[in-house]
């Protein structure tokens, strides 16, 4: 972990309530996909906790969805701003059990993390598929970003209005022969995948946070090998050691 | 120079900075940000017989100036801490820690101060009778003089150690329960706890907490805070180590004029991870703005 101040290079709408910001800042810290920072905001006592979509040296990408005072303040922010962040939270995905062709799936608010862990895979050799679920069409973001790393691209729409109709896991059906899942998204998302995929697998949980380094308790949960914090141990747990 | 150096019961702490129990767990955090041997002491997170998970989640929400959480005591029990914990804390923290410790029964409270009573990096036991997030203990203690009073004289035979009793603001006459707590041969005392408090989600419709309520901290409760340990000031003679929304050296400063010896900074912590580092780099500048040299010298000053 450590604290940095970023500065915001852009902040752009991509649908009805989800943004991309680009920051300028020491991203050393960060060390794995999946991982997150947890963003001070004026005004708010708590930071936002935000997952990494993207790294680029020094430019740092975060796509977020407006669901309240935080994320709206947020998308209000414009080019040349600062934000006070603390970087590299949580452990992030282990690529390295994976196989050679693993599955991911990312749900909504759940897609943007997926991107960076997809071009970590490629960079290992892999050949992953991905699959990015959306409730209608006008949710869609990020599609063409995923097809520009050259790999297999599902996109699945529950009203069918774009995709293929359905659940990430009608998709996860057509895939063949995968050898992991790499999940994040909604927790009835991440049940269904846990229920419907033969694999093992890494799935990131979400949960309201105090402090997001590990010092409060406040996002404890229960796994089979005992309690986990969800902004430390996790928020990547493994499929063995779900409790649901 | 100014002198930061302050007394609590014979124990002498470089600086009155101490991180609140629940907001530094053991300190293994904040040592990866900096060197937590600076702080004047650090009391670790509450301790009880059996390891606890505590309540269900969500279990923090957020205000104006400040958050509520309703963590419910989640640590790994007496056993773990002192065979983990408190060795690794030893080996990152040279300094005597303060104990926090809680409990359901008073034979709880006093299987914990004996076994804490051993440990040697402990220097001072604190025990909370103020939790609002467990039924039954924590708290229950807290509420009444009688209770307060029998928790403290249980734990003091059992100990050579300073007790401190952690008083909860959630009564309606906190000086009562203070002056019960010194009757019964209290070393001292922390205060407050937080504030029993709630959020309504306007979506749903229900508490954001799964517990509905939970314990206020952070800035918006300081004046709460600094009013209760004038008014116990007022009422006892051993030493009040005072807490409760601190965030910055004015804090501090204004909190032991009230008549803290030292000063606890919790929720802040969590917000900013170097609060404590930077309260206390803080300090000095701000002493010789209000032409303080030496800390000890202005507890209790703002009292007639």
């Amino acid at each position: 972990m450590k604290k940095e101040l970023f500065t915001i290079r852009s902040n752009v709408k991509l649908t009805d309530d989800v943004y991309k910001m680009t920051l300028n800042g020491d991203t050393s810290e960060i060390s794995a996909a999946g991982q997150f920072v947890n963003i001070e905001l004026k005004g708010l006592y708590l930071r936002r906790p935000i997952s990494v979509c993207d790294l680029n040296g020094a430019l740092l990408t975060l796509i977020y969805k407006t669901v309240g005072r935080g994320t709206e303040q947020l998308s209000r922010m414009a080019k040349g701003e600062t934000l006070d962040l603390l970087i590299g939270l949580g452990n992030g995905y282990d690529t390295s059990k994976s196989g050679n062709s693993p599955v991911i799936i990312g749900g909504g608010v759940g897609v943007p993390p997926m991107y960076l862990l997809a071009k970590k895979l490629i960079s290992e050799g892999k050949r992953p598929i991905v699959i990015l679920g959306f409730n209608t069409n006008d949710d869609v973001f990020f599609e063409n970003e995923f097809r520009a790393l050259g790999i297999e691209i599902i996109v699945t729409t529950i009203d069918g209005s774009y995709g293929l109709k359905g659940f990430v896991t009608d998709a996860l059906k057509i895939c063949g022969d995968y050898t992991y899942t790499f999940s994040c998204g909604p927790e009835p998302m991440l049940k269904a995948v846990y229920n419907a995929s033969e694999t093992e697998g890494q799935y990131s949980f979400e949960e309201r946070m105090g402090c997001g380094f590990g010092a409060c308790m406040g996002c404890s949960c229960k796994t089979k090998y005992g309690n986990k914090r969800i902004c430390k141990e996790g928020p990547v747990l493994e499929k063995g050691e779900i409790i649901w | 120079m100014v002198d930061t150096k302050v007394c609590l019961s014979g124990l002498t702490l470089d600086n009155p900075i101490i991180p609140a129990s629940g907001t530094f767990g053991f300190g293994a955090e904040f040592s990866e940000l900096y060197d937590i041997n600076i702080l004047g002491s650090l009391s670790f997170k509450g301790t009880t017989v059996e390891s606890r998970f505590g309540n269900p989640t969500p279990r923090i929400a957020e205000c104006e100036g400040g958050m509520i959480n309703t963590v419910g005591l989640q640590n790994p029990g007496l056993k773990a801490v002192c065979e983990h914990e408190l060795p690794y804390l030893a080996s990152i923290y040279k300094k005597p820690v303060i104990a926090n410790i809680s409990g359901f029964s008073i034979e709880e409270y006093v299987e914990c101060a004996r076994v804490m009573d051993a440990q040697d990096n402990v220097g001072i036991i604190e025990v909370n009778i103020s939790c609002p997030n467990v039924h039954g203990g924590g708290m229950s203690f807290g509420v009444s003089p009688e209770a307060a009073a029998q928790v403290t004289k249980a734990v003091k035979e059992v100990t050579t150690k300073p007790v401190y009793i952690k008083l909860s603001p959630n009564v309606t006459d906190i000086v009562s329960i203070a002056l019960a707590c010194e009757e019964a041969g209290a070393d001292g005392l922390s205060l407050i706890n937080t504030l029993l408090a709630m959020r309504i989600d306007l979506k749903t419709r229900k508490p954001v907490l799964a517990n509905k309520m939970g314990g206020l901290s952070g800035c918006a409760i300081f004046p709460v805070a600094l009013r209760m340990v004038y008014q116990v000031y007022e009422a006892v003679k051993i030493p009040i180590i005072g807490m409760g929304g601190v965030s910055s050296a004015e804090d501090v400063i204004e909190m032991m004029l009230a008549g803290a010896t030292a000063v606890q900074v919790g929720a802040a912590n969590l917000k900013n991870p170097y609060a404590c580092k930077e309260i206390i780099e803080d300090l000095p500048r701000v002493m010789e703005k209000y032409k303080i040299i030496s800390l000890s010298e202005i507890i209790g000053g703002a009292h007639a």
